[in-house]
């Protein structure tokens, strides 16, 4: 059974991603989690300068799921670079670093710097993230800002290049069109959805941001959808992120259309959970009689003619 | 730090809706130190979704325990476990921990105020025989007050049904100003500003002291950023409670 995946002749062990931001710069759980096992690491997004984060709370439960609003805190790719690359030398699973920014001419700045180094097997770019003033989301439902860094970043790039795209857009798919016309070679799909939540006795909301990004098995039915609509738009990769928890989930992602998926919130809970996942994508193949997880990708049995997402292409 | 599914040895109400769960780890048992905590997956269900960290109250290897009020749903579904079924447990977590036996100070003054007092049976039984103790804790009533495993203890209670009547930061505040303690450390846990009052004690009086954080988490291992705390040092801004912490020196939180 063949549960590898490549991008631009990068090879995946399996198809099973740990998303950026839930899982660290992967070297936090090699404690408790064989790193090898995986698909491959998305790093937390990186900037240029290290960025502290939006003052707490930070995060908080709700139903089958939790807000967020980090505001990307992170290292900044230059202590990346001299921490973070050293140790994950001595682990074989591909290495894709997230980069976000807040001009076109920093996400041109990270990748150039990363892109030298052989431990970084390719590139997410999140034009996505709902908790930053700058760059983040008004990149992500901007059209020509999506094409227009996709454009620079591919002409700097022969490595996997992905565009993280936002469900936070009347029409997902025409992002993805945009990526895919300006080289990119896959888009990750969905990041967090804007939400928000209330403490009634304080009046106040749970988080300082006031509205963070949801995340976890709330968000799966949406990102599902997001997901076949732009498996009917684009040709390029997909891979699916959006409250992932079990191997059954990621077997729904890869019928709509993903070609890959990635686990995030569900790496909190438990965080050698994307190992598993995988080893149950594996068993239900061999139990089908599958010989590739490809030919799930997109083999949807479903009527074209009833769908409604149809009319929006 | 590992990921155990560990048997449920008991789970006992202590004090009105206060409960002691105790739990079966020889690895948790044996590496854990004061100050440090276990995150519990309470069921293998969506409610609740993420797990639930608590810090040590008793180790008594290969057993250990835990206390909390069942306030949440998490902690209602703990006080409903039953002796012998498993929790997935990850621990023990957190690099700040409560520092112990190092020079230079002869009285530990424990402050507690509510279940802050959970962490405080293992510290005690970690500062060494002969180091002087005094535990200050505070609680809504007289039969809310934990004692297990605590030496010499004032209580404070906001009734006035025992000891003091009033706040566990007066009771405290009085007596440093009316005794004079060789070297003193104070350590302190309980709500942000009860905390906070304890600090400023602290600093006014030139006296170290050591605080327990609590925040919510989502992870508490470091992968979500989730957890800050901010710092008063310059080289950076936050720091996080469940690895930098839970334990930081008073002085270098911004409360
Ligand atoms: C390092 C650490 C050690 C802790 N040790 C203990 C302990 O020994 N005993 C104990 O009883 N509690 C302890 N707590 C707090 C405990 O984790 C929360 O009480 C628990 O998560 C509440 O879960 P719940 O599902 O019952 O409540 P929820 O239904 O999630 O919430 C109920 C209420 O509790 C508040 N709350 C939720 N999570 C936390 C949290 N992590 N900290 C503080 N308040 C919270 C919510 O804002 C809400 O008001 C500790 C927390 C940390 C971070
Ligand atoms: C705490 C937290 C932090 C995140 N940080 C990032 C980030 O730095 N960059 C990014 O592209 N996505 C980030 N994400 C989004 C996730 O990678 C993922 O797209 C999203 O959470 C949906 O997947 P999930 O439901 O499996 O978590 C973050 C999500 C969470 C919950
Ligand atoms: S709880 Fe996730 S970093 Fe602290």
């Amino acid at each position: 059974m063949n549960e590898s995946f490549s991008l631009r002749a990068v090879p995946f062990r399996n198809r099973v991603f740990v998303a950026s931001g839930t899982f660290g710069y992967g070297d936090e759980v090699a404690e408790l989690v064989d790193l090898d096992e995986l698909g491959g690491i998305l790093t937390k997004s990186l900037s240029l300068k290290p960025r502290d984060g939006n003052p707490p709370p930070r995060i908080t439960e709700t139903a089958s799921g939790m807000l967020n609003s980090i505001g990307l805190a992170n290292i900044g790719v230059h202590k990346f670079i001299a921490e973070k690359i050293p140790k994950l030398e001595s682990y074989s699973c591909a290495v894709i670093a997230n980069i976000a920014a807040s001009s076109v001419e920093e996400y041109c700045s990270v990748l150039e710097l990363l892109d030298p180094l052989k431990r970084v097997d390719g590139f997410e770019i999140n034009v996505s993230c709902p908790n930053v003033k700058e760059g983040g989301l008004s990149f992500g439902t901007d059209l020509a800002k999506v094409a227009l860094i996709t454009k620079e970043l591919r002409k700097r790039t022969q490595k996997p290049l992905i565009i993280k795209l936002t469900p936070n857009v009347t029409h997902i798919s025409e992002f993805a069109r945009a990526a895919e016309a300006e080289g990119a070679d896959a888009v990750s799909v969905i990041n967090t959805l804007i939400g928000m939540a209330v403490n009634i006795n304080t009046r106040k909301p749970r988080i300082s941001t006031t509205t963070g990004g949801l995340s976890g098995p709330a968000i799966k039915p949406v990102a599902l959808a997001k997901v076949y609509e732009v498996h009917k738009s684009v040709k390029i990769p997909i891979i699916g992120v959006g409250g992932i928890s079990t191997w059954e989930d990621a077997v729904e992602f890869f019928l709509v259309g993903a070609s890959a998926v990635q686990v995030g919130t569900a790496n909190f809970i438990n965080p050698a959970i994307g190992i598993g996942i995988a080893k149950g994508i594996a068993q239900y193949c061999e139990r089908n009689s599958i010989d590739d997880v490809a030919e799930l990708v997109g083999s949807l049995r479903a009527d074209t003619k009833l769908s409604v997402i149809q009319s929006w292409l | 730090m590992i990921q155990e599914h560990c048997r449920i040895q008991s789970v006992e109400e202590i004090a009105p809706n206060i409960f002691e769960l105790s739990f079966v780890s020889q690895a948790i048992s044996a590496q854990v130190l004061p100050g440090q905590f276990v995150n519990i997956r309470v069921e293998d269900s969506l409610l609740p979704l993420l797990r639930r960290p608590f810090s040590l109250f008793s180790v008594d290897a290969p057993v250990v325990s835990i206390i909390f009020n069942a306030i949440g749903i998490g902690t209602k579904l703990l006080s409903q476990k039953k002796p012998g079924g498993t929790l997935d447990i990850i621990g023990p977590l957190g690099n700040g921990v409560f520092p112990l036996d190092d020079e230079g100070f002869a009285t530990a003054l424990l402050v507690a105020g509510g279940l802050g007092v959970a962490s405080f049976p293992f510290l005690t039984s970690r500062l060494s025989e002969t180091r002087n103790i005094l535990t200050f804790v505070g609680a809504r009533t007289t039969s809310n007050v934990i004692r297990i495993g605590l030496k010499n203890i004032q209580i404070a209670t906001d009734d006035g049904s025992e000891g003091f009547h009033g706040t566990v930061v007066e009771l405290f505040k009085a007596f440093i100003n009316e005794q004079s303690v060789p070297t003193p450390r104070i350590y302190s846990c309980g709500p942000m500003p009860m905390m906070r009052a304890v600090a400023q004690i602290a600093k006014e009086k030139n006296i170290p002291c050591y605080v327990a954080l609590e925040c919510e988490m989502a992870c508490g291992i470091g992968l979500c950023q989730g957890c800050p705390v901010e710092s008063t040092m310059d080289d950076k801004k936050y720091n996080l409670v469940c690895k930098d912490g839970p334990v930081f020196e008073a002085r270098k939180v911004n409360f």
